[in-house]
């Protein structure tokens, strides 16, 4: 069981069984330019659904990135320490932010299917 | 993720063949008068020396072994290469001395040299904070003067002259709130802060510990009472407006702000930075604030930067000022004293001495010379210039939000869209012409902002100038010139920068070369 689903503040998040990992969508990438610098959470750090679990900095602006469903980090990327590139070159699979054991599954019912984010990117430009 | 949609390009474009306006080379490296100018450590000659010193005698060490046993890798130069290098590099600078700065949010108005001239009295250059105080009362009586200007001019009851510019009054004001909530026992959670806000001020409320919780701006670009409203809670602590705010408007809504956040047990903190816009028109202490801070380098002239430390006064309110830093001046049958301790609930200090003497004279003076309705002039013409450009530029750039703007005039890329020209290209350009670039992609709530605040200090003249440049530039960019743009700017010292690899590979420590090249 492989999904994958999307929120409205573009992040997505891939679900194998209890475990989700979690990224930034690639029209986030493109509309933040070059990333230079990403924060990630610290493992075993406990993060709500909604709430700020990292930080990613272009040449533009720092942007918060919040954690799409409530669970406990258990991973990080550390390939974006020294190659933030990643990011902007493979925001949706290579560039990956963390993974987290997901505490609600509930919550990924509010999240978007990947027809219904394309739609919804489709209608802010 | 918060994401600020500006579209912004940073990559450096490739120098192309067809660059047809590029200079020239020249022989030298020199582009006319502007020199090219190398690192003081890559003009360096080991052995040259400017200043002739006898050997050092051989003392005995009594360093434990801790003394240096390599050289310290200074350069070595003639005096003549010292003085060259350093006239190069300040040639190299923009300043307000030298033509209309034009960035938004910084108040980079001209800095009078009465202001100067006084500041250079012996009486105010040559004293320290320790000499005894019977030896200073002319530099006391300055400090209680500037004070009871800002009192009057913002009506607020008290005010705290040590902390530094910005960030730092910002830190004292929210360090006030902390002391005062902890004092009845309620120490609270939250901090909210508008989404156009300064990034100092979320900055600050991390560093008191607060929580920020961001509230949304309308369409109008005022803050969104309803979601503030909504927001409010008994974990409140404060709330931090800038008024006018980032986007150069008035927060119309401001009284209502105040009240609820009263209502509901916080604080209000206004970011004063904009205060410029509304001195000698509007007293802060009106609309329900319990504190802000004052920058005396953006609304009473003193220099920004390099021209000295900032100097930003913060003002409280009744229910605030016993918890104001120390120390204040005070006068009595003795003249002038501070008062350093008072066994009140102050929470401390901000600062080692008692502010920056340097610019509460120069704020004084300009306070002096210019006299109520002189201040109360300086807020409508800089107000009025603002307005100016934005009426000129209206038919080829329209504002961000409908006129009027206050003191500053906030444009974005909407009209850009189909030119490939971005607000960064817009900005390089600007260099090309002459002018410092306005701020862009700042407030982050705007797609590919450009924030243009004039001053009051520039002529109409000027004005049209910049506006007339600013005009041709539209127009270029939108008869499809955008290569032309991509390439700017050509005539800096420097072409455009690749930020991305500044950012991502800085470079911050000049190393030698490898000894083969260096033996060359």
């Amino acid at each position: 069981m492989n999904e994958r689903r999307y929120s409205k503040e573009h992040e997505w998040i891939r679900v194998e069984g209890d475990t989700g990992t979690v990224g930034i969508t690639d029209y986030a990438q493109g509309q933040l330019g070059d990333v230079v610098y990403v924060e990630l959470p610290d493992p075993g750090k406990k993060v709500a659904r909604g709430a700020q679990a990292a930080v990613v900095e272009s040449v533009k602006a720092a942007s918060e990135v919040y954690s799409p469903v409530g669970g406990e980090v258990t991973a990080v990327n550390t390939d974006l320490a020294g190659n933030p590139a990643l990011v902007n070159e493979s925001a949706e699979d290579r560039g990956w932010f963390f993974k987290l054991t997901i505490a609600d599954r509930a919550d990924l019912a509010a999240l978007m299917d990947e027809p219904a984010y394309k739609k919804f990117i489709a209608e802010l430009s | 993720m918060a994401m600020n949609r500006e579209g912004r390009g940073a990559t450096a474009p490739a120098e192309t063949a067809t660059d047809a306006m590029a200079p020239a080379a020249t022989f030298s490296g020199h582009r006319g008068l502007q020199y090219d100018e190398p690192l003081i450590f890559e003009q360096g000659q080991p052995g040259r020396m400017g200043v002739d010193l006898p050997e050092p005698r051989p003392v005995a060490a009594r360093l434990g072994g801790l003394g240096r046993a390599q050289p310290i890798d200074l350069p070595g130069l003639a005096e003549p290469q010292v003085v060259r290098h350093f006239v190069r590099l300040s040639q190299k600078n923009y300043a307000i001395d030298a033509n209309l700065y034009p960035l938004g949010s910084c108040t980079m108005k001209h800095n009078p040299r009465l202001n100067e001239k006084v500041a250079r009295l012996p009486g105010f250059a040559d004293i320290h904070p320790l000499q005894p105080l019977q030896t200073v009362q002319g530099a006391l009586g300055v400090i209680d003067e500037v004070a009871r200007w800002i009192k009057l001019l913002t009506g607020m009851p008290a005010v705290a002259m040590s902390p530094g510019a910005g960030a730092h009054g910002e830190l004292c004001g929210l360090m006030a709130i902390r002391a005062a909530l902890i004092a009845r026992g309620d120490p609270r959670k939250r901090v909210l802060v508008p989404d156009s806000a300064h990034g100092t001020n979320p900055a600050t409320a991390a560093l008191c510990a607060y929580e920020v919780d961001a509230v949304p701006s309308n369409a109008r670009g005022r803050i969104d009472l309803a979601a503030f409203k909504q927001k409010l809670g008994s974990d409140v602590a404060a709330v931090m407006l800038t008024n006018p705010n980032t986007c150069g408007l008035f927060e119309d809504e401001i009284l209502e702000v105040a009240d609820a956040i009263h209502a509901a047990g916080g604080f209000f903190y206004c970011d004063g930075a904009n205060f410029n816009a509304l001195v000698g028109r509007v007293r802060p202490g009106d609309l329900g604030i319990d504190t802000m801070h004052i920058n005396l380098h953006k609304t009473f002239s003193t220099p920004h930067g390099g021209g000295g430390p900032g100097a930003g006064p913060v003002v409280f309110s009744a229910a605030l000022a016993p918890y104001a830093p120390l120390p204040y001046v005070v006068h009595g049958s003795q003249g002038f004293t501070l008062v350093e301790h008072d066994g009140g609930p102050s929470f401390g200090r901000m600062k080692a001495f008692h502010g920056q003497m340097g610019m509460f004279v120069r704020a004084l003076a300009y306070m002096k010379s210019h006299g109520g309705d002189g201040l109360r002039q300086v807020a409508e013409d800089a107000v009025l210039a603002a307005n100016y450009i934005l009426a000129r530029m209206a038919d080829v750039l329209p504002p961000t939000y409908p006129a009027p703007c206050m003191h500053e005039v906030l444009f974005d890329d909407r009209d850009l869209k189909d030119t490939g020209v971005t607000t960064l290209d817009l900005a390089k350009a600007l260099i090309d012409e002459g002018y410092h670039p306005m701020t862009v992609y700042f407030p982050l709530i705007v797609h590919g902002a450009m924030l243009v605040e004039p001053t009051e200090t520039e002529s109409k003249a000027s004005l049209d100038l910049f506006i007339g440049t600013l005009r041709s530039l539209v127009a270029r960019a939108r008869a499809g010139e955008a290569q032309a743009f991509h390439a700017a700017p050509r005539l800096a010292p420097t072409r455009r920068l690749d930020e991305t690899r500044a950012a991502r590979q800085p470079i911050l420590r000049w190393t030698p070369p490898p000894p083969k090249q260096a033996a060359e």
